[in-house]
């Protein structure tokens, strides 16, 4: 399972990251729990969705968990991620409260945003978390600003904007490429491509496919990586971080994935057969994959039990918490509109 | 035969300039494409072609000369073989630009006996003429040596400093790294400034117009009005977005529109539009330390306008204060941006018929003092409403709505609204004029709600 250290970015640079894509098995643990934290919360919340207990849009992240908690693990303190609305395993990954996420989906007064948010807006500056964005490719342009703000202030860190294969599309995402790369700005941009934009797959909706050469007129270096394994994730997310840590500017990673749920809970997901989701769930599943590696490095079915029950815990206390946190108080409908000038 | 050279205007917006130097002298030999002249506005320095070939005949206005009305003969060229005219140029063609250079010497408004003192600066204060151009750049600039976190992006901000001249010098001091050109593209760099602000800068996002804002909308409203509350409090954008709104000159549909009351309509936004130089300094220190985002609306014909204004070290004005520029008894008329100025003159022209005019400068619009606006209404019984924009659900809409809500038994006549004819700003001179409000249809609107 000897990975090569040296990745080719579509520029033909090769980079030297140092990082290894795996240090232990403590980690490789805690990438597991992480992992299935996220699953496991958002069936919980598919579930309390059928209960009406959430309300609008939910949209769930489920199948793509190796993404975020690849990246999140290559990053330091003080880099910022930024999303779009597809956006609770990114918190989750981003070490916010499963309560605090919970209670936001329930639109409770222990949510995150005390309930003023909901699925698709949510924020924790502690974390690094700016959102949580519900304007298809406007976390592009905010995420490339948080970098300019990096820049500008010159803290050394990076900012990290996920969009999707739809947002792709959107013309902010190239104005913003422009800029970051004319200013040599330290983002990295995460396309998690798991090929449909709501019901619209990518065949029928991008003239090139390949997105991690949707850079290269902007001379922005990038690169196509398995989204399903996490390995392959963490290698290429320090490649990406060390290439816009280091000054040289933004950089492209065009994560493959697949969503196993519909594109929000309202969706049927009549445009793709049950075989397709099957087969990817089967052979390409993200937790599974994980597992073949612990089982490698010795780890047993047992073992991980202790992981599943803690998992378990915390998401029926998140579930409980957003079932049982009130309702934010009428008072709180005028607050947070302006804030107070300093006199 | 002759040709004459006529004073061109440089921009839409040009009434006069400076004819800085002549680069031909009396009888040069010229072809079309030689520069023959450099003139200056206040935005720019502009060479002038030969259009066509010739002699220089006559050099009718010297280099050097100041205030020279866009139209003025400068020059007379004679066709290439003719000889050279005999007569010299009559004395009476250049006493019309002398007439000119003296009344332009004065300022272009002025602010006049009849208009009420700003109770805000104190009796005594030193005063100095500034254009609202240099109140706007000396705003920036106050603020950009006050906090290092301030910082102006947009489109021809710096090297070619502002597309309308408000950010001269501001890159030779604060330098590229604050002072930040950005490729044609508002969406993205209107997102840029506003997830900069996120993570704790001060952006000033200069639109070129707010014309082209229609692009960045989004972010205004979406990412940037509604995060602190989406967010629960967590999330600033202490980001002032700013430019000229309204129309200029002849410049056509799309880029002459008055966003007052789209802004206007939006939770989380402070809307901001001055008339003065005062004010546009004043209002533009507040909106940049005000911790919330800000739609700073400017207006093209005001940038070349010169006001007193108080010549003092600090001179910021409270967001969300209306002003009375003038007491009246009879009517009271509201307007915001170049509109006070037409109704002050509306004003002038209603005292030469008996009525008595209180003008209200709304100077922001969100939120909006309305108790000013109540208080006058009160005293009056009269309103009319001004605004560029277009009425149906507009500026003057929402100030009627309150005053009839809050002071319905104070009306003595119901409210009228002056705005924009309700089509696309046409092009045509006469049908522009027609469209957009003028001093006689304030005049003719205060006249109806006293029943004149």
């Amino acid at each position: 399972m000897a990975r090569t250290r040296k990745g080719e970015a579509s520029d033909g640079k090769s980079v030297d990251t140092g990082v290894n894509a795996f240090v232990g098995k403590e980690e490789l643990l805690k990438f597991y729990q992480d992992m299935l934290l996220i699953r496991r919360f958002e069936e919980r919340a598919g579930q309390l969705y059928g209960m009406g207990l959430i309300g609008g849009f939910c949209h769930l992240y489920i199948g793509q968990e190796a993404i975020a908690v690849g990246m999140q693990s290559i990053q330091q303190k003080g880099d910022q991620i930024i999303t779009g609305y597809r956006d609770h395993g990114h918190m989750l990954a981003a070490g916010m409260d499963p309560r605090e996420v919970m209670a936001e989906l329930t639109g409770r007064a222990g949510g995150s945003s005390r309930g003023k948010g909901g699925s698709m807006h949510m924020f924790d500056i502690e974390t690094g978390f700016y959102g949580g964005h519900g304007i298809v490719g406007a976390q592009v342009a905010l995420g490339t600003g948080l970098a300019l703000a990096n820049h500008y202030k010159g803290n050394g860190n990076v900012s990290y904007a996920y969009f999707g294969d739809g947002a792709a599309n959107q013309g902010q995402v190239y104005e913003s490429f422009n800029m970051a790369q004319l200013w040599k700005l330290p983002v990295v941009y995460v396309i998690e491509n798991n090929q449909y934009a709501m019901g619209t797959s990518v065949e029928r909706s991008a003239s090139e496919t390949a997105f991690h050469k949707r850079g290269v007129s902007f001379r922005i270096p990038g690169e196509e990586v398995d989204g399903m394994d996490i390995a392959a994730v963490r290698e290429a997310g320090a490649r990406a971080t060390e290439h816009a840590r280091s000054g040289l500017g933004p950089y492209i990673l065009e994560m493959k994935t697949y969503r196993y749920r519909g594109h929000s809970m309202s969706d049927p997901a009549k445009y793709r057969t049950k075989e397709e989701v099957d087969e990817v769930k089967q052979t390409r599943d993200p937790i599974d994959h994980i597992k073949e590696r612990l089982a490698k490095a010795g780890v047993t079915e047992d073992d991980l039990k202790g992981i599943d029950a803690e998992v378990k815990r915390i998401v029926a206390e998140a579930a409980e918490f957003a079932r049982t946190s009130p309702e934010p108080d009428p008072s709180e409908l005028y607050t947070d509109v302006y804030l107070e000038a300093a006199q | 035969m002759s040709v004459d050279i006529l004073m061109p205007a440089l921009s839409p917006t040009m009434e006069e300039g400076t004819l800085a130097k002549w680069l031909v002298k009396e009888g040069d030999t010229v072809k079309a494409g030689d520069v023959i002249a450099e003139i200056e506005t206040d935005k720019a320095t502009m060479e002038v072609e030969a259009v066509d070939e010739g002699v220089v005949e006559a050099i009718l206005v010297p280099g050097g000369t100041e205030n020279v009305k866009v139209n003025t003969l400068i020059a007379r060229l004679k066709g290439e073989g003719e000889a050279a005219s005999a007569a010299p140029v009559p004395a009476a063609q250049a006493a019309p630009v002398a007439a000119t250079s003296v009344a332009a010497a004065a300022p272009a408004v002025s602010a006049g006996a009849s208009t009420f003192a700003d109770p805000e600066i104190p009796a005594g204060t030193p005063m100095k003429k500034i254009t609202v151009r240099d109140a706007l750049r000396d705003a920036m600039a106050e603020e950009m040596r006050r906090d290092e976190r301030v910082f102006l992006m947009g489109e021809e901000v710096a090297q070619y400093q502002g597309a309308y001249k408000v950010s001269r010098d501001l890159l030779q001091e604060f330098g590229a790294k604050r002072v930040i050109d950005t490729p044609i593209t508002e969406h993205g760099f209107a997102g840029m400034g506003v997830g900069a602000a996120m993570a704790g800068l001060k952006p000033i996002v200069e639109f070129m117009t707010w014309n082209f804002a229609m692009q960045a909308i989004d972010h205004i409203i979406n990412s940037a009005a509604k995060t602190l509350y989406m967010s629960g409090g967590q999330i600033k954008s202490s980001i002032v977005f700013r430019g000229p709104n309204g129309a200029a000159s002849r410049v056509g549909a799309q880029h002459s529109q008055d966003y007052a009351a789209w802004y206007g309509n939006v939770p989380g936004l402070k809307v901001i539009a001055p008339y003065d130089a005062a004010d546009a300094k004043g209002l533009l220190k507040a909106a940049i330390r005000d911790p919330n985002p800000i739609v700073f609306l400017e207006h093209e014909m005001m940038y070349g306008l010169e006001f007193d204004i108080p010549d003092v070290e600090d001179h910021v004005v409270p967001i969300g204060k209306a002003k009375v520029r003038r007491e009246g008894t009879d009517v009271t008329l509201v307007a915001y941006s170049r509109m006070v100025g037409f109704c002050l003159k509306a004003a002038d022209e209603l005292a030469k018929e008996g009525i008595s005019a209180e003008v209200v400068d709304l100077r922001t619009i969100r939120p909006m003092d309305h108790d000013t606006i109540l208080q006058s209404v009160k005293k009056t019984n009269r309103l009319v409403t001004a605004e560029e924009g277009w009425g149906p659900m507009g500026v003057g809409a929402e100030i009627v709505a309150r005053i009839t809500e809050h002071g319905f038994d104070y009306l003595d006549a119901p409210p009228l609204r002056v705005h924009q004819e309700d089509v696309p700003l046409p092009y045509a001179a006469n049908l522009e004029a027609l469209s957009l409000p003028s001093v006689d249809k304030i005049v003719s609107a205060a006249k109806k709600v006293c029943y004149r």
